[in-house]
């Protein structure tokens, strides 16, 4: 075996991915948690968390960058470089979106939701098992898992619609719930664009086996 | 590791006749790491490696002024020749294995510096031979001629002799030029290995073997030194114009 110390490398960059997916797991499971039990606490670590991830995302940036300057990596080393570059961006998307949760959550904790959330949710376990499965998809590099999270997808854009449909109503008949619920317009908004994060996540994944980069969802 | 830097220059010059080949070159080389010279042809680097160890000694109407220090003492004024060349070994461009047996390659430097136990010297090739890479491919085959290995081969036997005589530092002047792609890599990957040990000085034209291997950077331009630095940085994101232009192919 020769290049033992690329591989290294390749490992350290791994491993890295590795935690940075487990944290942005931790952070929209939590946020989800956390709106829905009106939890401040969880919902101030949630946001805390995204400092950590962003400075991990620059980390992984970096040894990206350093990789191709002084490696020059060719077929799959090249692939897995790249891939881990669009990633990231994708995880960090996600982690952001999961603090403006947990941050509509701090806001809104105090009220009593102006209805019992039932579809929200639905929509965010949804949401949360795609991304899990598109990191999995990535970490155990299966494009079967990764084209089910692209197909999944729809899913999540059919009950975005009906839940952005469900709310108009409820503004409609109540003007005094414009507030709380533009809050959780946008909560839905940001859940369907973690699912889109997750999508793309998982077309990487299939590029990075196959070498084919295609839109899948 | 007892200094973090092994080898100081301060204002090094060479003429070679009326010829300025360097031009007052000060750095300091840090230990237990790979510190790689880069530059075009005739920038000076090759020259500059052969100051350390006093190899432009033999060359006539070679003028030397400033000052290299090894460990603390002036390589010029403080050294022993042959105490100096102990302890900074060298490997060059092409293979050089003397013409005898396997064994008798790494065991010779150890004998000229008076060991003659057997079995210490028995230790000292199979060890040379190991911390080379080596050993697990001529091990069955020590008493053969050292000229029947291949290139690659004859590279790291060169290499296990100069570590047989335990030197500080081991320059090597574009080692991996004469050798194949794989060989090229072993060596690489040896390096990496021996810097645990040693302090590696490398002079090379492949500006991406550099950019793989060393820790530290130094970028020789018309015998001057135009950048110095961490290899990450000085790869990725040079703070000369003249570093930038020669590592991006658009020199001259």
């Amino acid at each position: 075996m020769v290049r033992n110390s690329f591989d290294k490398e390749l490992e350290q960059l791994q491993s890295l991915m590795v935690k940075m997916a487990g944290l942005v797991e931790e952070s929209i499971e939590n946020s989800v948690i956390a709106l829905k039990k009106q939890d401040i606490e969880l919902a101030r670590q949630v946001y805390e968390s995204d400092d950590t991830i962003d400075d991990l995302e620059s980390k992984i940036e970096k040894i990206c960058i350093n990789l191709i300057a002084r490696q020059q990596p060719l077929a799959k080393d090249l692939r897995a470089i790249s891939t881990a570059l669009k990633i990231i961006t994708d995880m960090e998307r996600i982690a952001d979106q999961a603090a403006d949760i947990a941050e509509l959550t701090i806001r809104i904790a105090a009220m009593k939701y102006i209805k019992p959330l039932i579809d929200i949710p639905l929509m965010a376990d949804l949401v949360k098992k795609m991304v899990i499965k598109s990191i999995d998809s990535y970490i155990k590099q299966d494009i079967i898992l990764a084209k089910e999270v692209c197909d999944s997808d729809d899913e999540i854009d059919d009950l975005f619609s009906k839940i952005v449909l469900e709310l108009i109503n409820i503004m409609k008949n109540n003007p005094e719930t414009v507030e709380q619920a533009t809050d959780f317009m946008f909560v839905v908004k940001y859940l369907e664009r973690i699912g889109d994060h997750a999508t793309n996540i998982a077309e990487w994944v299939v590029f990075n086996v196959t070498g084919s980069h295609e839109h899948m969802a | 590791m007892t200094n973090d830097y092994t080898i100081t220059t301060k204002n090094l010059n060479l003429f070679y006749g009326d010829f300025q080949a360097l031009k007052n070159v000060s750095i300091d080389i840090p230990s237990n790491q790979v510190t790689a010279f880069i530059g075009p042809s005739g920038c000076g680097k090759s020259t500059f490696l052969k100051t350390l160890n006093r190899m432009n000694d033999l060359i006539p109407n070679v003028k030397i002024t400033g000052e290299v220090y090894f460990d603390g003492l002036n390589v010029y004024k403080e050294y022993d020749i042959v105490e100096l060349r102990k302890n900074i070994g060298m490997v060059f461009q092409k293979p050089n294995p003397f013409p005898m047996t396997i064994y008798d390659n790494i065991a010779y430097g150890p004998r000229i510096h008076g060991i003659k136990s057997k079995s210490k010297l028995d230790d000292i090739v199979e060890n040379s031979l190991r911390n080379s890479a080596l050993w697990d491919e001529v091990k069955d085959r020590l008493k053969q001629n050292a000229l029947g290995l291949s290139g690659g081969q004859q590279q790291r036997l060169c290499i296990a002799r100069v570590l047989a005589i335990e030197p500080e530092i081991v320059l090597m002047d574009e080692p991996t030029s004469a050798l194949d792609p794989i060989s090229t890599l072993k060596i690489e990957d040896l390096m990496e290995e021996l810097k645990k040990n040693y302090t590696i000085i490398i002079v090379t034209h492949n500006m991406q073997q550099a950019a793989r291997i060393s820790d530290i950077t130094a970028f020789f331009l018309h015998g001057e030194i135009v950048e110095f630095g961490n290899t990450n940085q000085l790869f990725s994101n040079p703070k000369d114009k003249r570093t930038e232009d020669y590592i991006t192919g658009r020199f001259g």
